[in-house]
């Protein structure tokens, strides 16, 4: 218990002293997770989109699939890309392994199901009536489309950023992809768990600390660009 | 529902451009990821085991040689298993691990060069001071396990295949017992994780005296066993091997080998303390230069 007062005291120190391995772990944790969220965006919207918009046959079980996959442990979607990329892989020549660029490969097979199955969940009860009102309007159809994800927005980020929130939480995968290596592939997550299994119980938990502050310094920067948007 | 305040084309512009942006991010983001590897001087990549990163000795010794031979270090510390897993698949450069038989069984087949000895220390039986099994009086490790299986006192094992469970089980089998049963617990996680479960649960353990000494300060649990030659616990350098693997690194396995046996990380591994405490035990002769 009392390792939770003297770890609040902790990360003030860190935050303050600028202390370089915080500094560098934090931006190896922005760097992969904005990449990944990022990417994994371009393929979920539009998917979403047009589960959403579309009927076609076996339309419920694309969506079941996807819920599905919202239970995917980290560690097999790590071991899954780590079977293509590993040296004697398939993709082995590309020396992906222990790099950023592997845990991005694996947070974004991580959060595509998830984002495509939240956006989608968000903008399926209204998105053909927005875009046929626009058609009727006289909006041509990408016009109309764009329409369409400019109103439901807050649904569709809040997709985004729940994804976000699971690739910056999550350990698994950048552990088995990167490999946890000070100063390259250690994020704030691996760093938790490595200073928990070297019992520095106060230090891991600043961490944390670090982590949520740091999300919610996001949240909150993005909440006033978006009331900005809407006054 | 259409917004007043803009007309299409010029949400559909400023949409594009906004989308666009986005788009630029994420190549950027995951370009730079690629291109701060490419550009540095080409790592060398060690598997090493939790224990000698688990108590600082590798961040200490790699900081002199980094600033020494102008070579960076990337180190990924896992259980001896998984070091010798990413050895076999050529994921790395050169393995330190400490398991003997698994390590000649390694290089035999034809995937390390050769097995250099550089530093050891040795195993200890942890256990609650109150000793319930009795293992303070034992006479070998074997004893001890065979006191603390008949008292089916609780013992944690790190069931990770790492050198240590790797060890743990051959002590086991060389007193002829199967440990199952509910006194019998496998974490599957680092020495440092075990031990904070062996404390909390007040359960008997085999640890490498390294990782115990670095957390002594903060736990209860105490050496009833120590000092017998059958706890000896050695570690080696390995380097992959070149045939199999001939795009590795070899040269920086080769140069970093050489300076870790040299008198001089000899004597860095000598003086490095925690707590006060010597940790590892140099191992290897001194080199010529």
């Amino acid at each position: 218990m009392p390792f939770l007062v003297e770890s609040i005291s902790e990360a003030l120190k860190l935050i303050v002293t600028l202390d370089q391995d915080l500094v560098r772990a934090t931006a190896t944790t922005l760097q992969v997770s904005v990449a990944s969220t990022a990417i994994a965006a371009l393929f979920s919207l539009p998917l979403a989109l047009l589960i959403a918009r579309f009927d076609f046959a076996g339309k419920s079980w694309v969506v079941t699939l996807l819920r599905t996959a919202l239970a995917l442990p980290t560690v097999v979607i790590g071991l899954a890309v780590y079977a293509f990329i590993a040296r004697n892989a398939p993709l082995g020549s590309w020396q992906l392994l222990f790099t950023p660029t592997a845990i991005i490969i694996g947070q974004v097979c991580l959060i595509i199901p998830l984002i495509t199955a939240l956006a989608h969940s968000a903008v399926q009860s209204r998105i053909t009536l927005i875009y046929e009102e626009a058609r009727l309007l006289g909006a041509p159809p990408i016009a109309a489309f764009w329409l369409t994800v400019k109103e439901l927005r807050l649904g569709i980020l809040t997709a985004f950023l729940a994804g976000f929130g699971r690739v910056i939480s999550e350990v698994g995968i950048s552990l088995v992809l990167g490999g946890n290596i000070r100063g390259v592939t250690r994020t704030l997550t691996t760093a938790i768990s490595l200073k928990t299994s070297q019992g520095d119980f106060a230090h891991a938990f600043a961490l944390g600390i670090v982590l949520l502050s740091m999300v919610l310094l996001i949240n909150a920067a993005i909440r006033s660009g978006h009331m900005e948007r809407e006054v | 529902m259409i917004p007043s305040r803009s007309t299409p084309r010029d949400w559909r512009a400023t949409h594009a451009v906004r989308a666009c942006g986005w788009l630029l991010l994420a190549v950027l983001l995951a370009a730079g990821a690629c291109d701060s590897r490419e550009a540095a001087r080409r790592p060398i990549r060690m598997a090493t085991t939790t224990s000698t990163a688990n108590t600082g000795l590798l961040d200490s010794l790699l900081a002199v040689y980094e600033h020494e031979r102008g070579r960076k270090v990337e180190f990924i510390a896992v259980g001896t298993g998984m070091a010798l897993r990413h050895g076999e698949e050529g994921d790395v450069d050169l393995l330190l691990v400490h398991a003997p038989d698994a390590e000649e069984a390694f290089v035999a087949a034809g995937y390390g060069v050769e097995r250099v000895p550089v530093m050891w220390n040795d195993f200890v039986v942890l256990g609650p001071s109150e000793d319930p099994a009795n293992v303070r009086s034992s006479t070998s490790p074997v004893d001890a396990l065979r006191r603390i299986a008949t008292a089916k006192a609780d013992f944690i094992s790190r069931g990770d295949d790492s050198g240590t469970h790797k060890k743990e089980r051959a002590l086991w089998q060389a007193a002829g017992i199967e440990p199952t049963g509910s006194w019998y617990l496998e974490t599957g996680q680092g020495m440092g994780a075990t031990l904070t479960l062996g404390q909390e649960k007040r359960a008997y353990t085999l640890s490498d005296r390294g990782t115990f000494l670095a957390r002594r300060d903060e736990l209860e649990l105490v050496i009833l066993f120590e000092g017998d030659p059958a706890l000896h616990n050695p570690y080696a350098l390995i380097a992959i091997s070149p045939e199999r693997y001939p795009d590795r690194n070899h040269a920086g396995a080769r140069d970093l080998i050489a300076w870790m046996t040299s008198s001089r990380a000899q004597a860095l591994i000598a003086e490095y303390r925690v707590n006060g405490h010597q940790l590892f035990h140099p191992a290897a002769l001194p080199a010529s230069h």
